[in-house]
């Protein structure tokens, strides 16, 4: 490290290569201020070269490169390496939480803090290179790698080389740094990053460039999202202005034809076409040269079936006839973005919706749904019609303004996601395990349990939800009150009562209690409950009754 | 007889009839450093080292003290006694006891860099080892001071041209002298929070040579305090106080900052890792020249840390103290990194 000089604060000397990314990546994980966060992005955007620059856009839009190395070997090879007993990097990663950190910890500190001098583009080509590689092959390649780098390195180099690449840096935030360098408007960014393009053969000109969009057939439009309606209702306006419809439990998606061929885009920008053999037949009877917005959800006779009879399908790769019978996917579709090749998004709401809505009529397959529009004409009926959402499977309503454009990401004013309440139920902490991460060191995973007549029967496990000033305060209630430790695993006196909220429930088999929850988390700490005041088993088993589905393992 | 017990009142010398850092009144309390977590109030008598007994007679008040300079022999019922370097802050000692030929060290905290100020410390043969183990897994090695220095002085510069007031985090005693050391070669006003302050007149009293600095008050202009440095105790991060220094920038001060989910959790700019308290390798080293063939763990990893002691053929065990360790969250050992 140089010493005198001049005075930069590290972040600020010139970097290159891998080094210059590890240092963005810290900063990006550190800085507390969004516009600390642009401004790293927008210097390196302004000063990496331009293969680690399609890297950066690639790896910060969910486009990771596939798991190299198990984090079981990596681990091995750590040990080995460090010489250090296994248990004792077991009690380390627990202390930290996170593996790639821990990693970088332990291994040897290196004498060149200059780092390796390699770029980023060269690592992650090397680690596609090294996909069919032997075990040897790979080993070699990580460890004499290891022993270039510095700690900032070899911590984002983990995080490569074990896919789990996340870091606090929303897509947004990317696209706005990266319009600001090449001075294109960020809505333009977005639509020229999406879609099917391998940051290994594209450069960044040809990325975004114009002419990439046309030749990319299966390219995708941002997803225009919308906020948690937090007002009344009324606050809207006149109802007469507004559009309402279901809110959808299922995954959002944009469906697309063109040059005679369909794709399936989820809103996570993944492709999922092949994932969904009922939507081919649709190749057949849709235009070229349309995008459809709307929730890829199964569906018997129009109908909606929950949420988890979605979830056994994904990730799975050979799909059976039993399951392509009992919960074939449908497309509910609210929205038209393109249409006989043109771009619609500028159009007002009501004509994208008539036009969809010939559409889907002149398609006429049962795959493909329309999202129904909700009747109503006073604000009162909205609100009696949205109590019922879950009696459709529904989790609300959303309203869309009739007049509104197609927008990019997240925006205020003209579409609003107005969701119903979540289940909650009152139950007490009997288990409390350290968190990860930010909240190593802390007892911050809790398991909960419900009252069974004179026994408590744990149902769920739930993680966020509570302030970090009352984390502090149960970490040390657990601290004083452990009753045993299995591992990691404390079991802590049944005294303290939490409410918990979650999104759905269904019968299960894996568990004690019959139930799994969806979206488990700590709503609030109910200081004013004592532990017999919780609720029951039966009340779970009614719920499960009235909203649950049966056949998940 | 073990020479040393450890007892619900702390650790206790039963020939010499003494405790080393009790946490409950005795009668007769041998103090190690003047950290809160080591010296408690009530007891009736106290030794400890000649730098340590106007720390302790500003925290702790008027009471029967006693102290001794390094390597001084002082007989307790027939045990003999003495104190040397511990490298943690102003004054720390390790103690020695000999009694019947047998030699036991209880090390207190300690570092095993010289930081210029705590005095360089010193490894002492002895038996039994008594040793804290705050930083104790392999995970905490650190930097060069000199280098940590260097990172701070950078930041403060880069704050400064971003036009930010830079508030250095810091525990009172110890670590916020060893901050205005790295600071000194940039020669700027320091500005100190009011419970720095007075720690800094104690240890001016007590005879340390300590950089010129400036407190600040409610009446301290706001112009002032625009691009300067500061350095709050870690009570004061996070407060309405903080609000005079706007805009500005919070770097940490604590070897916690290793691991970067604490330095977000901390929600800070900047994590600085510059420790009190020796690292895996001063741990080990420290362990190995004192050729103890028994080593007691406290305060800290201790379970770890002892089970690595007897997978490399050295007896440990470890014992459970009051002393930081386990039942701190990290929340907590910031602000007393003690
Ligand atoms: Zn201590
Ligand atoms: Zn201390």
């Amino acid at each position: 490290m140089q010493e005198n000089d001049d005075i930069l604060p590290i972040t600020a000397l010139p970097q290159t290569g891998f080094k210059a990314f590890a240092m963005l990546v810290t900063t990006l994980g550190t800085s507390t201020k969004t516009n600390d966060k642009l401004d790293a992005l927008g210097k390196y955007f302004n000063t990496a070269p331009a293969k680690d620059r399609v890297w950066v856009i690639a790896l910060f839009s969910g486009r990771r490169p596939k798991r190299m190395v198990s984090s079981t070997l990596l681990v091995q090879w750590c040990v080995a390496l460090i010489q250090q007993p296994v248990w004792m990097f077991e009690e380390c990663y627990h202390t930290v939480g996170d593996l790639a950190e821990t990693i970088a910890l332990l291994l040897p500190e290196t004498d060149t803090l200059e780092g390796s001098g390699k770029s980023l583009a060269w690592y992650l080509e090397q680690v596609s290179r090294l996909e069919k590689a032997d075990e040897a092959d790979r080993k070699l390649f990580v460890v004499n790698n290891w022993l270039e780098m510095n700690r900032e390195e070899r911590f984002v180099f983990n995080k490569l080389l074990t896919g789990g690449f996340r870091i606090g840096v929303s897509q947004k935030m990317m696209v706005n740094a990266l319009a600001k360098s090449v001075e294109l408007e960020p809505s333009v960014i977005a639509h020229r990053i999406s879609g099917n393009w391998n940051p290994a053969t594209t450069s960044f000109e040809e990325l975004l460039s114009e002419h990439a969009a046309t030749t990319d057939y299966s390219k995708p439009y941002p997803f225009y999202l919308a906020y948690q309606l937090e007002d009344d209702v009324s606050t809207l306006g006149e109802p007469h202005e507004w559009q309402a419809e279901w809110k959808w439990d299922g995954i959002r998606g944009q469906l697309i034809k063109r040059n005679d061929q369909l794709f399936v885009w989820s809103r996570g920008e993944e492709l999922m076409t092949e994932k969904f053999p009922e939507y081919e037949v649709l190749r057949d009877l849709l235009p070229n040269g349309v995008a459809l917005d709307g929730e890829i959800i199964p569906a018997v006779g129009g109908q909606p079936l929950p949420f988890a009879l979605l979830q056994t399908r994904i990730g799975r790769k050979n799909i059976t006839k039993k399951q392509l019978q009992e919960a074939p996917i449908c497309f509910f579709c609210y929205d038209l973005l393109e249409y006989n090749h043109e771009d619609w998004r500028n159009n007002p709401l009501t004509e994208r919706r008539a036009q969809l809505e010939e559409l889907v009529t002149k398609a006429g397959h049962t795959a493909l749904q329309l999202s129904p529009l909700i009747f109503y004409s006073t604000w009162d009926d909205l609100i009696e019609i949205r109590r019922q959402s879950r009696d459709y499977y529904a989790e609300g309503l959303m309203l869309k303004r009739k007049s509104s454009a197609y927008q990019v990401g997240r925006k205020v004013g003209d579409w609003w996601k107005w969701k119903v309440d979540p289940f909650t139920i009152d139950a007490v902490m009997i288990y409390a395990q350290k968190g990860h991460g930010r909240r190593s060191n802390l007892y911050t995973d809790y398991t909960f349990a419900v009252k069974d007549g004179d026994k408590l029967v744990s149902f769920t496990k739930a993680y966020s939800g509570l302030t970090d000033k009352e984390f502090a305060q149960v970490d040390a209630f657990v601290k004083r009150n452990s009753l045993e430790k299995f591992g990691p695993v404390r079991t802590v006196k049944p005294e303290l009562v939490f409410e918990i909220a979650f999104e759905g429930i269904a019968a299960s088999n894996r568990h004690k209690s019959g139930v799994a929850l969806r979206f488990p988390r700590i709503s609030r700490w109910r200081k004013d409950k004592k532990p017999d005041e919780i609720n029951t088993l039966e009340d779970l088993q009614k719920m499960l009754l009235l909203y649950g589905q049966k056949t998940v393992g | 007889m073990a020479l040393i017990e450890f007892s619900n009142r702390g650790l206790y010398c039963p020939p010499g009839d003494f405790y080393i850092d009790p946490w409950k009144p005795v009668n007769k309390a041998v103090i190690t450093h003047a950290h809160s977590d080591h010296a408690r109030p009530g007891s009736a008598y106290y030794l400890c080292h000649h730098l340590t007994k106007p720390l302790l007679q500003a925290r702790l008040g008027d009471n029967n003290y006693e102290s001794s300079g390094w390597h001084e022999p002082i007989s307790i019922n027939g045990v003999k006694l003495s104190l040397h370097p511990a490298g943690h802050i102003i004054g720390s000692s390790q103690v020695r006891v000999e009694y019947n030929n047998e030699v036991w060290v209880v090390s207190g905290d300690y570092k095993t860099e010289n930081d210029g100020i705590s005095g360089a410390f010193e490894p002492v043969k002895c038996h039994v080892f008594i040793t804290e183990s705050t930083f104790g897994l392999p995970i905490y090695t650190w930097k060069k001071q000199e280098a940590i220095y260097s990172d701070i002085r950078q930041w403060i510069m880069y704050n400064k041209a971003q036009k930010k007031t830079s508030v250095l985090i810091a525990y009172s005693l110890g670590k916020a002298q060893r901050v205005l050391n790295a600071i000194a070669p940039l020669n700027e006003t320091v500005y100190l929070h009011g419970a720095i302050y007075n720690m800094h007149q104690a240890l001016l009293s007590a005879g340390l040579q300590l950089p010129a600095v400036e407190r600040i008050t409610p009446d301290t202009p706001k112009e002032k305090l625009r691009s300067a440095i500061v350095i709050a105790p870690p009570s004061a991060d996070g407060t309405p106080w903080m609000k005079r220094f706007n805009p500005y920038s919070v770097g940490v001060c604590s070897g916690w900052m290793q691991v970067r989910g604490n330095v977000r959790r901390r929600n800070v700019d900047a994590g600085f890792v510059l420790s009190d308290h020796a690292d895996w390798n001063g741990l080990l080293s420290a362990v190995k020249a004192t050729g103890a063939e028994k080593v007691y763990v406290t305060h800290g990893f201790q379970s770890a840390f002892s089970r690595y002691l007897n997978e490399q053929g050295l007896w440990s065990a470890e014992v459970k103290t009051e002393y930081g360790g386990e039942e701190e969250t990290d929340e907590t050992i910031i602000k007393e990194e003690a």
